[in-house]
């Protein structure tokens, strides 16, 4: 096979196409990681990442995918740099593909930087530690799983449960001071356009569209696009948080479409597979974009991150939902059990978590009774899950009082603690005395989490039980 | 480096293969490229060699040359490690942030040791003085606690020609010339050692102490020792870390290194942040001034990675010989595992169990092998304990890294997705885990705390086996059918877990508990238990006994008396007798 070398880095042909790869022989001074130009036959350019170089022979990624790529007549052009992308404040209220070319038929903005996609590790001696929480208005977040500002807190759910609107209520009612700037990225790996139209009628009815950037890679577009879909959005964030001294919110749907397009990626490659068909590396890849949330010393801006993505059959074991609970700090899970009963927001309040809560509740930061009313509410409903298996098989009748009061604490944390509406926002300090007022169906010999005075401060009893 | 040792023939993530390779030998260190990325060989096949890259590879490509000055990958020992934060190997991240701002780039050479800052040494042996490998010749007062011992490298012996008087040096500045077979060396407080080479001692002893950590399961349930390898296997967010931190704030070890391997970036932050403010309970000087860490953070090389571990066994095996005994936290050795699965599967190595490379197991026996309590080459004691968290892919306990790791250690704190759902916390399980090391240190606890002390904890670890299968029947049939002796035991369990081994982390009471303490709230739920069963015997409801303010008043002993209350905890037992007198008569 012939090539030509039209001009100094412009090479026409390729040796092999597969899947999303191709394989460029007789090249040289490739580099590795580098952006790749592809011409087509009809003359449209795509990009690519080289994979690997060698001596002579380059295995490139391209992007946009292969569809419609030719042996013979594809022109490919080294670029010798990383794959860069242009950003600035006008990213705003834009309209992206996963790659950052607007596709909302406006002008290109104006950009202020380029910015290498694939970002670089923070200095964990730069890194400042999340220390202000985030009010979603959610009772079981603000109580039970606080959001902290610079956190990341994936959702993890299921097919067809409440996640996009449990992200969508957080986005709208989080707050921020008056003084600060906030701003959102949205990035769409995969899904539907119906969940992306859902979002962005959301951001539109509270007002905000202007001050939120969209990166769309939607089920339509090539898998491939997908790898390069977060890494678009966190760049445009970083920018922002950290250049602009934004306060910046990151939802990323669905990430088990960016792992299968991992997947897939890794197949054609030959790689040897870890589990479940996943490359090994999926821990690591995923931490290289989980890893860009947080907040920096000195530096008044921050990167929350929400990613949402599904669990494979509800599986929590699930290496995608595994690996990701392994770097994120927490997880809200949602629960197809509670949702089929009709309960908003189906949150699962035993398996979810928020790591960061823990430095900011309690006395200075929420109010003083917050971590140990947290802890009592977790191990009330955990007994709750273990006498309503009892019941099951014993049946009610033979259940002791106060088991019973188990009985009636969980249909209450579930109703009245658990749910609320979608467009309900609850102070913190309402959720905390709701918390309080469904404990007060236990004597308070029973909450032996919470201090003794503190039980005395916050523990009032039921009428009922006063006529005792 | 100068020397050309060869040429990048291929890249591939973080692996490089070279050509035209002249006289490199396996685990010696390279620069590849203009940016000179450190590197490590991993593997010769003719005239080629396969390099794991310790930063990453953009723009690598084919011809770049590479250099090497034929040295293994070491590290420097000298005053001066205490208190610093390095990367996986040996970099100092607060210069890097110095030299680089908030983000990590490439190509960064630094010295790991300030070269100027001079320390006050104190020589401790006279010239003409025969010396052997790891003999103390001096001293410097690294921090307020730590001495730091000046040491003959291990591989020197001869006379000592000559030794500074007291003053102060920097750290490359000649303090001795020691006259060897070999001709005259000259010493500093300065010197290297290959990470993947266990530094030498001159005999391995058996463990008598404990390494109390103030978390009452973990002492009171599952001791370990000082020179133990304990394994803390448990799914995402079921408490690893915070049992590691733990253990870094309140072990009774004299030194600690931390090593974050593959893990979040805001962990290590966190310790940075907290520990200079906290102060150790048995020194009254703050943590940090113990302290070594390593900073590997997931979103770093995976190269860098693997290496990690090493670092920080090899600067542990450092203080050990100097006679300290040193506690070494590995958060995650599955990371650590996982990138050694991704190097040899770039290396295009046969792979074993889930991607695994074969030599997985050897690999975790020699690291856990460096662990222990040795005689040291100048005669004193010292010890390393190495406790080791591992992240099961799903929880399970059966997969590769785990199931290895149980081979080589003698204590395994399995900690349960249940008791961490339900936030009890240490969710260590006292069902599943176990520790050999108990036997080694039970003289310990009965010549220094009780006597009484082994028979107790036998005693309560017989009640949650009981309690265990109780609750079986309880599942199947509810507990209305259990006779009150059996009823009895439930309730004391109940007291036993949610008033002694749960213990809140961030609480600042309950976050550490002395032995002594340990022991009196193990004495008090024993003789709860005791006198209930007396009262019982005696006719009375176990659900009558239960709501007795005695039992609310055990509940909070943990909160209720802290350390300096204890002689009113004394009191405890005495006075659960007295509310039980008169029960059931
Ligand atoms: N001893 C403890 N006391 C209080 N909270 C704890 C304790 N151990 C763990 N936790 C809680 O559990 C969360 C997860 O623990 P962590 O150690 O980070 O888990 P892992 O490392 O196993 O993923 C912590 O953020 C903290 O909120
Ligand atoms: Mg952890």
């Amino acid at each position: 096979m012939s090539k030509e070398l039209t001009n100094l880095r412009e090479y026409v042909g390729v040796d092999e196409i597969k899947g999303p790869v191709f394989i460029i022989r007789n090249v040289h001074n490739v580099g590795y990681n580098e952006l790749v130009e592809i011409i087509d036959e009809q003359n449209k350019s795509r990009v690519g990442i080289t994979l690997e170089v060698g001596k002579g022979y380059a295995v490139v990624q391209v992007l946009g995918g292969t569809t419609g790529l030719s042996i013979s007549k594809s022109k490919v052009r080294f670029q010798e740099k990383p794959l860069l992308m242009g950003v600035s404040e006008e990213l705003l209220g834009r309209v992206f593909d996963g790659l950052g070319n607007p596709i909302d038929n406006m002008p290109r903005p104006a950009y202020k930087e380029w910015a290498d996609v694939n970002g670089a590790a923070i200095n964990p001696t730069a890194r400042d530690y999340p220390n202000n929480i985030i009010e979603t208005g959610i009772t079981v977040i603000d109580v039970m799983n606080t959001l902290v500002r610079g956190q990341k807190l994936p959702i993890f759910s299921g097919s067809g449960l409440s996640h996009d609107m449990i992200a969508a209520q957080i986005a709208r009612q989080a707050k921020v001071k008056d003084d600060e700037q906030f701003a959102v990225v949205f990035a769409a790996m995969g899904v539907k356009y119906d969940t992306a139209r859902f979002f962005i009628k959301s951001f539109e009815e509270s007002g905000v569209l202007e001050r939120v950037a969209i990166f769309l890679s939607l089920a339509d577009s090539p898998s491939i696009e997908r790898i390069q879909t977060p890494r678009s959005a966190l760049t445009c964030a970083e920018y922002l948080a950290f250049k602009k001294n934004m306060h910046v919110l990151v939802i990323m749907t669905d990430m088990s479409n960016y792992c299968e397009a991992l997947r897939e990626l890794s197949t054609v490659r030959g790689e040897i597979p870890a589990r479940k068909g996943y490359p090994g590396y999926l821990y690591s890849d995923l931490a290289s974009l989980y890893e860009r949330a947080g907040m920096i010393k000195g530096v008044k801006g921050s990167i929350t991150q929400l990613p949402i993505l599904t669990m494979p059959n509800d599986d929590i074991t699930h290496p995608i939902p595994d690996l990701t609970g392994y770097i994120t700090e927490g997880q809200i899970v949602c629960d197809r059990d509670l949702h089929s009963r009709g309960i908003y927001p189906a949150i699962a309040a035993l398996p979810s978590l928020s790591r960061l809560m823990k430095d900011n509740i309690g006395e200075g930061h929420t109010r003083e009774d917050h971590p140990s009313l947290a802890s009592q509410l977790f191990a009330c409903y955990a007994q709750v899950k273990d006498i309503r298996a009892l019941a099951s098989i014993i049946g009610e009748e033979e259940l002791s009082p106060l088991d019973h009061e188990y009985l009636n604490f969980g249909e209450e944390f579930e109703r009245k603690f658990l749910s609320q509406g979608y467009n309900e926002r609850r102070t913190l300090e309402q959720s905390l005395d709701l918390g309080w007022s469904i404990l007060n169906i236990f004597p308070p010999e029973e909450l032996v989490r919470i201090k003794a005075d503190m039980v005395k401060k916050y523990y009032k009893p039921r009428p009922e039980q006063e006529e005792k | 480096m100068q020397k050309v040792a060869g040429k990048v023939y291929r890249v591939v993530g973080p692996v490089v293969e070279l050509e035209e390779v002249t006289f490199l030998r396996m685990l010696d260190v390279v620069e590849v490229g203009e940016l000179k990325l450190v590197g490590e060989v991993m593997q010769l096949k003719g005239d080629h060699a396969y390099v794991q890259v310790y930063e990453d590879t953009t723009s690598l490509k084919a011809g770049d040359l590479v250099y090497s000055e034929g040295q293994p990958l070491m590290v420097a020992l000298g005053p001066g490690l205490l208190g610093t934060i390095y990367d996986g190997i040996q970099r100092p991240e607060e210069l890097i942030e110095k030299q680089q701002g908030y983000y990590i780039g490439r190509g960064v050479h630094l010295d790991a040791l300030d070269l100027k800052k001079k320390w006050h040494f104190k020589p401790v042996k006279t010239a003409g003085t025969e010396v052997k490998g790891g003999e103390i010749i001096g001293e410097v007062q690294e921090t307020f606690l730590i001495k730091h011992r000046v040491m003959i490298p291990p591989d020197q012996a001869g006379k000592i020609k000559k030794i500074v008087p007291e003053g102060d040096y920097t750290v490359q500045d000649k303090i001795a010339e020691l006259e060897t077979e070999t001709g005259t060396k000259d010493i500093t407080m300065l010197q290297y050692w290959p990470v993947r080479v266990g530094r030498p001692y001159k005999t391995k002893e058996g463990i008598t102490e404990p390494l109390l950590t103030g978390q009452r399961v973990i002492d009171t349930l599952f001791p370990i020792g000082k020179g133990s390898c304990v394994a803390v296997p448990g799914g995402f967010g079921t408490g690893k870390t915070v049992v590691q931190h733990q253990l870094a704030k309140w072990s009774d070890a004299e030194i600690v290194v931390y090593i974050g391997c593959g893990e979040r970036g805001n962990e290590m932050t966190d310790i940075l942040i907290h520990f200079p403010k906290l102060i150790d309970p048995h020194t009254g000087r703050p943590l940090m001034e113990r302290t070594i860490f390593i900073a590997n953070t997931s979103n770093m090389p995976v190269a860098a990675r693997e290496a990690s571990i090493y670092t920080g066994i090899t600067l542990a095996e450092y203080y050990r010989d100097m006679g300290y005994n040193v506690a070494l936290m590995a958060d995650s050795t599955s990371r650590w595992a996982e990138a050694l699965r991704e190097l040899s599967g770039r290396l295009e190595e046969m792979p074993m169990e889930e991607g695994f490379p074969a030599y997985l197991p050897s690999r975790l026996a020699a690291f856990y092998e460096r662990a222990g309590h040795v005689k040291t080459l100048a005669g004193n004691e010292g010890s390393i304990s190495i406790i080791a968290a591992v992240s099961p892919p799903g929880g399970d306990f059966s997969e590769p890294v785990t199931a290895h790791t149980r081979r080589f250690v003698r204590a395994f704190w399995a900690l349960d997705r249940d008791l961490a759902n339900s936030r009890h916390y240490p969710s260590i399980s006292w069902l599943d885990s176990y520790s050999e090391y108990l036997i080694d240190i039970e003289d310990w606890w009965s010549k220094n705390i009780s006597e009484d002390w082994l028979e107790l904890r036998y005693t309560m670890m017989d009640l949650l086996q009981k309690e265990q299968r109780l609750q079986q029947v309880v599942k199947l049939v509810g507990p209305d059918v259990l006779p009150q002796a059996q009823r009895l035991v439930l309730e004391i369990c109940s007291v036993f877990k949610n008033g002694f081994l749960q213990q809140a982390a961030f609480d600042p009471i309950d976050t550490y508990t002395s032995a002594k303490k340990q022991f009196l709230m193990l004495k008090s739920i024993v003789t709860l238990y005791k006198a209930s069963e007396e009262a019982v015997k005696k006719g009375s409801n176990v659900s009558d006994i239960r709501e007795m303010p005695i039992y609310q008043q055990v509940l909070r002993m943990k909160t209720d008396y802290p350390e300096d209350k204890l002689a009113d905890l004394e009191k405890m037992p005495d006075k659960i007798k007295a509310a039980l007198q008169g029960m059931g008569i």
